[in-house]
Formats: C-alpha cells, structure tokens, sequence
C-alpha cells in the first residue's frame, strides 16, 4: 500500500492552534499516511513533535526557512504506535 | 454507561491545565491501574506558548507548551480542544459571576468538567478526574461550590477529584472500586506545601508554577485591557485576534475613538506585523522604534497625534521631527512628519 502524502496549512496560527489542527487532521488519516505540516509560530517546533510523540505518531522531518517551520509526520496506529505497511 | 471487559482497566480521562495539580492527581489515579489519558481546552485566555515565543527576552526560555510536556511526563495521550467560541458564552454571560478580574472561575470550571464529561460519553471512558483542592480557590474550589461543578456539569458522581477526596463524599469510581479510596488524598487549602512534597516523591521537576491561575483572565491588567476593549467598543464581545493583542504590546488610549498598541521590543514588533492586514499601523522611518497598531476608528486628527506618540517611543524622541509610516489594512501608505509629544503630554489615564 503507498502511503498518501498530505499538507497541513497552519502557517499564522498561534500555538497551541497548529496542534489542535495537527490532531484533528490526523484523526483523519490512516497509519502509514504522511502529513507535512507548516507553521509560523516557532512553540509548534516544539509542540509538534511532542504532540507526536504521547501520541505514538513518528516525526520524520522538521526544517524552518526564513521563519517558516515544516513538519512531517508519518501517522502510526493509534493503538500499536506501528505505521501500517 | 461503558462496559468494561472485567479484565480491561477502567479508563479516565483527566483535565490537564499544564499545572502540579492536575499532573498529580492525574498520576495518583494512573497507579492505581486506570488508564488515565488528558484533555486540555484552550480558551484563547490560557498563559501558553505562543505569548513565550512572542517576546525576545523569553527567547532563551524553552517554549513548551505546558500541557504537553505534563503528559508526556506521565506518559498519557493529550487530547487538546479548541473551545475559543463556545467559551465565549462562560465569560460574557457567567451564572456564577466573576472572581476578583475577569474570571469566570465557577462557570468556567462547570464548563469544562461538562465538555469531559461529553467527551467520557463519545468515547467509551468511565469518569473524569481534576486536579482540584478544597479551598484552594476562592471561587471554584470551595466545599460548598465544588459540588455546584460536579452538579452543573452533568457528570455527577463520575467527577473525581483525587487530591481532596477524602473530604468529599464518595463518588461512584470509589464507590465501585474502580479505585481504593484510601490512597487517595485529603489535601485542602492554599498551602502548597504537600503538593510540592508528592512533586517530589515522583521526581516531578521542572513542572510549571503558573502565579495566579491557568489563564490571562486572573491578571488584573489583563483584564482591565478587556473591560476598556467592551467599553470602547459599546458591547461585550471579541475576536480571537483581540484577546491574543490584548496580551501583547503597551496599550494606550488617547481618546475613546482609538487605541495603540504599541510594540515593546523586537520580537513584539515582529508579532504585531502579522496584523497589519486588519489594523492600521504606524512605523517609525527616521528613527528606530516600535510597530504600532491602532484599534478602533481613528480620525485624520487622532493620526496626527498617534504618529506623535509614536514618534516619542521612538529612538527619535528628542529629535525635531520624526517621520512616521502610516499604512491602512489596505497597504496604502504615506508619511507623516511629526514631532515627537513630551512626556508630560502622555497622560497617565491614557494607559490602559
Ligand atoms: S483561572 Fe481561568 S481557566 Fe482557570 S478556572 Fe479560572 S477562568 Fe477558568
């Protein structure tokens, strides 16, 4: 199964808004499904992750340019913490 | 009611404001075999990250948002609610009234234990716990109003509040053994002595210590700036852009038609840029100095005098003349030759 790639567009929210909008869209996805988050407010370079983390969620990328932060995260199942192949 | 395999732990979920209280009380019934998971709800009022990252002085500061950082501490799943709208309802209109600023405390409580106990029903779990202590408060956390949450909420018996329990009358998780009522605790007052003692025994350090309260509403500045903002406006009502401004900047109001909002240092400028799409905004060009941004519906004279003072928290203030930007939410610019206002011109009732 190939993974799907999505974007998250959080740029301008402050924080914690680029996680709650992190979370309630990868309540959405399936495990294995890849989601690239942007932001502005630097706390969501931190947040994001650790919001990933407690949540078993795998953060494989993050990167920031001229004050824009990206994120990826690969979706794991919920209850296993195992991305789906 | 959830049913629960007699093998499988009774769940919870507990309210997580980023505080000791609610990380310990969540941990007391975490060893007792409930699997505990968090819910945070963010008003738009709660003292969290994003008004760290704002200032340059925090900078250094490891910007974390509180909440998280309690649950992955514990090692608990945190469910974070965006309640920004329905809460407007608790704090414009609270049954209960206000404590000593703004805060709603009463309702506020009422409304989050209600928001958990929906949350317990849509998803299968057996009761809520909060990190209340009796008198610790002197709203919401009395023995004759901590009754009023666990009534006004719906949840009832299902509410548990592990830090005083001993002093409250059993609820239905004691009750049913879900958890032993003697581990748990009898705390009570304003000490926070024994709080910090259990911190200790569970090697919590490092855990937030926030002054008054879990929000921006126990601040007496705070909430003088939201009371002049219904006042100037003629109604009780706000945006989410203005109750985050309300936290950022010096605020002025030289006349009841406007108000500044006048940057304090370089990272507050930076921040209030990003609003200049719905405010009309002052620049110093000459001279250093802050970003300004006027609320309200200033008039060609009230420009005048809002580029002056503008102009005074500029390194230009004892120049001649200072040149200040003045753009429209727009973008249309132009600029104004000013000179800067005297200090004593500045009166004090103009800060808000
Ligand atoms: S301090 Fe603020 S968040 Fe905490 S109970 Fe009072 S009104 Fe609610």
């Amino acid at each position: 199964m190939t993974a799907a790639h999505h974007q998250l567009d959080a740029r301008h929210l402050l924080c914690p808004l680029p996680v709650i909008r992190t979370q309630d869209f990868v309540q959405t996805l399936q495990a294995g499904d890849i989601l690239v988050v942007l932001c502005t407010d630097p706390g969501a370079i931190n947040d994001i992750p650790a919001w990933s983390r407690i949540n078993g969620h795998q953060v494989l990328e993050t990167s920031e340019h001229d004050g824009e932060i990206r994120i990826t995260i690969k979706v794991c199942s919920p209850d296993t913490g195992n991305p789906a192949e | 009611m959830h049913e629960t395999m007699s093998n499988e732990p009774r769940k919870a979920i507990a309210l997580i404001s980023g505080g000791l209280d609610s990380m310990l009380a969540a941990r007391l019934v975490m060893d007792q075999g409930v699997h505990v998971e968090g819910i945070n709800f963010f008003t738009g009022f709660c003292v969290e990250g994003h008004t760290h990252a704002i200032r340059k002085k925090d900078r250094k500061k490891q910007k974390r948002n509180n909440a998280l950082w309690v649950a992955e501490q514990l090692g608990i799943k945190l469910h974070i609610v965006d309640v920004i709208e329905e809460y407007k309802q608790v704090l414009l209109n609270p049954v209960h009234g206000y404590g000593q600023h703004m805060n709603p405390c009463l309702d506020c409580k009422g409304f989050m234990v209600r928001k958990a106990y929906e949350w317990i029903q849509a998803n299968g779990f057996d009761f809520i716990i909060t990190g209340e202590v009796m008198g610790q408060r002197p709203m919401s956390q009395r023995r004759d109003t901590m009754p009023v949450v666990a009534r006004e909420s719906g949840a009832g018996d299902l509410l548990l509040r592990p830090l005083c329990a001993q002093h409250l009358p059993a609820t239905l998780p004691e009750r049913e053994g879900w958890v032993q009522r003697e581990k748990l605790l009898d705390f009570h007052g304003r000490s926070r002595k024994p709080q910090m003692a259990l911190a200790k025994q569970y090697g919590f350090s490092d855990y937030a210590q926030p002054a008054g309260g879990c929000c921006f509403l126990t601040d007496a500045n705070y909430s003088a700036k939201l009371v002049d903002l219904w006042k100037a406006r003629g109604e009780r009502d706000y945006t989410f852009d203005d109750i985050i401004l309300l936290k950022i900047g010096r605020h002025l109001r030289p006349s009841p038609g406007f108000k500044m909002i006048i940057a304090r240092e370089e990272g507050e400028s930076r921040f209030l840029a990003g609003y200049r799409y719905r405010y009309t905004s002052l620049d110093p060009q000459s001279h250093a100095g802050p970003l300004v941004l006027l609320d309200g519906n200033p008039a060609a004279d009230d420009l005048q005098l809002a580029a002056r003072i503008t102009a005074r928290y500029s390194q230009g203030r004892d120049a001649e003349t200072v040149d200040i930007q003045v753009t429209d939410p727009q973008g249309t610019s132009r600029t104004l030759t000013v000179s800067p206002i005297p200090a004593s011109e500045v009166l004090p009732e103009w800060h808000v």
